[in-house]
């Protein structure tokens, strides 16, 4: 591969919840280099006290989201050649998200949205009861489907505009699973789901604008979703059920 | 009102509005062909139940429309919240209705 130069100037934030900033570091490019790779190379080779996050390295685990160049993006899949600019990088914690330490967000907000908008699932069946069939193609089951590949990884909620001006919506990531449950046949807990979803943190503060759907690395569409649930919960208030 | 409520009314307010806003277009267009003064309008729209109701429900519409529009605003951009948010909001609405009011009560009275 053609390298247009062979250091990459990265400038990763450290500090923790008392602040910040930018420290710059002299990384060398290698060919098919991703971000993780980068930030990898840098507490191996430069400083160990670098905090970060990552497990799979195969875009499955959804824990290595950072900002770079002010994009919130998953890094282990994030090649360097797709994103650098002038051969600078620029690695920040995560948006819409309060920082534990460097690199690391505190994801607990995130994950306690999705309990909120009644992200679990409710069963009314036992172990003892036969398997529900479910047909493939059934419009609801091909709906849930075109939600379901989610991994978590809070990019969505990180591109989301409206989380940083109102930090109580819930966010595309927890409406997107709420979506992808409200088509669920086999779930009996649809009328809490729907309270969740019209509450004051809900669907409606959506703008549909698409950050979420632009940046999702799963190419999930949360603007979609929400749009759905909008419906939902439209239809239910007019049939006096919310 | 909850947020859910205010938000549907705004899309009820909104459906409401434009075949109202084509509606007003339309005649304008139509009618401004001969071309038209102020007092010929004046003697069509004048003692009209039907123009006072479509500009009546058009003020009434967009005075709903535009003071939530603008608590969502106050809301995200100025973090405006709670008692004073509600305050502004139906300040607005009832500037806005009055101002239109106004408006429709000089071309049908
Ligand atoms: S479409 Fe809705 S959820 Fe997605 S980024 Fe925009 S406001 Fe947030
Ligand atoms: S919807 Fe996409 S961007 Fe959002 S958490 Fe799931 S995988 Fe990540
Ligand atoms: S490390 Fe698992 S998705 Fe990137």
């Amino acid at each position: 591969m053609q390298e247009s130069t062979d250091i990459l100037e990265v400038g990763v934030w450290r500090g923790d919840v008392t602040g910040g900033q930018l420290v710059s570091y002299q990384v060398p490019r290698q060919s098919s280099q991703t971000i993780l790779d980068v930030v990898t190379w840098i507490q191996r080779e430069l400083d160990p006290g670098l905090s970060y996050r990552f497990s799979c390295r195969v875009g499955m685990c959804g824990s290595c989201a950072m900002m770079v160049n002010g994009i919130p993006r998953w890094t282990c899949r994030t090649h360097v050649q797709k994103v650098v600019q002038d051969n600078r990088l620029t690695i920040e914690p995560m948006r819409n998200m309060p920082v534990i330490k460097d690199l690391v967000s505190n994801m607990d907000e995130f994950f306690a949205k999705w309990k909120l908008a009644e992200g679990q699932f409710h069963g009314r069946k036992t172990r003892y009861d036969p398997i529900e069939p479910l047909l493939p193609d059934s419009p609801r089951r091909l709906a849930a489907s075109a939600a379901i590949e989610c991994i978590n990884c809070g990019i969505c909620y990180a591109s989301c505009d409206v989380v940083s001006w109102n930090p109580a919506y819930l966010g595309p990531a927890a409406l997107n699973r709420a979506w992808s449950l409200v088509n669920d046949e086999r779930d009996i807990g649809q009328q809490s789901r729907l309270n969740a979803i019209a509450a004051d943190a809900g669907c409606h503060n959506c703008h549909s604008h698409a950050n979420c759907a632009t940046y999702c690395p799963n190419e999930l569409n949360p603007t979609a979703s929400i749009a759905g649930l909008k419906r939902l919960a439209a239809r239910a208030a007019f049939a006096g059920k919310i | 009102m909850s947020g859910f409520r205010l938000y549907l009314l705004q899309r009820i307010t909104a459906m409401i509005m434009a075949p109202l806003v084509i509606l007003h277009l339309g005649v304008m267009i139509f009618a401004i062909q001969g071309g038209l003064d102020s007092a010929e309008i004046l003697s069509r729209t004048q003692g009209s139940f039907f123009w006072g109701t479509s500009y009546g429900l058009f003020v009434l519409a967009v005075s709903i429309h535009a003071a939530i529009g603008i608590r969502v605003v106050l809301f995200e951009w100025a973090s405006f919240r709670g008692v004073l948010l509600n305050i502004i909001s139906w300040l607005v609405f009832v500037v806005l209705i009055t101002m239109g009011a106004r408006a429709v009560y000089a071309v049908v009275a």
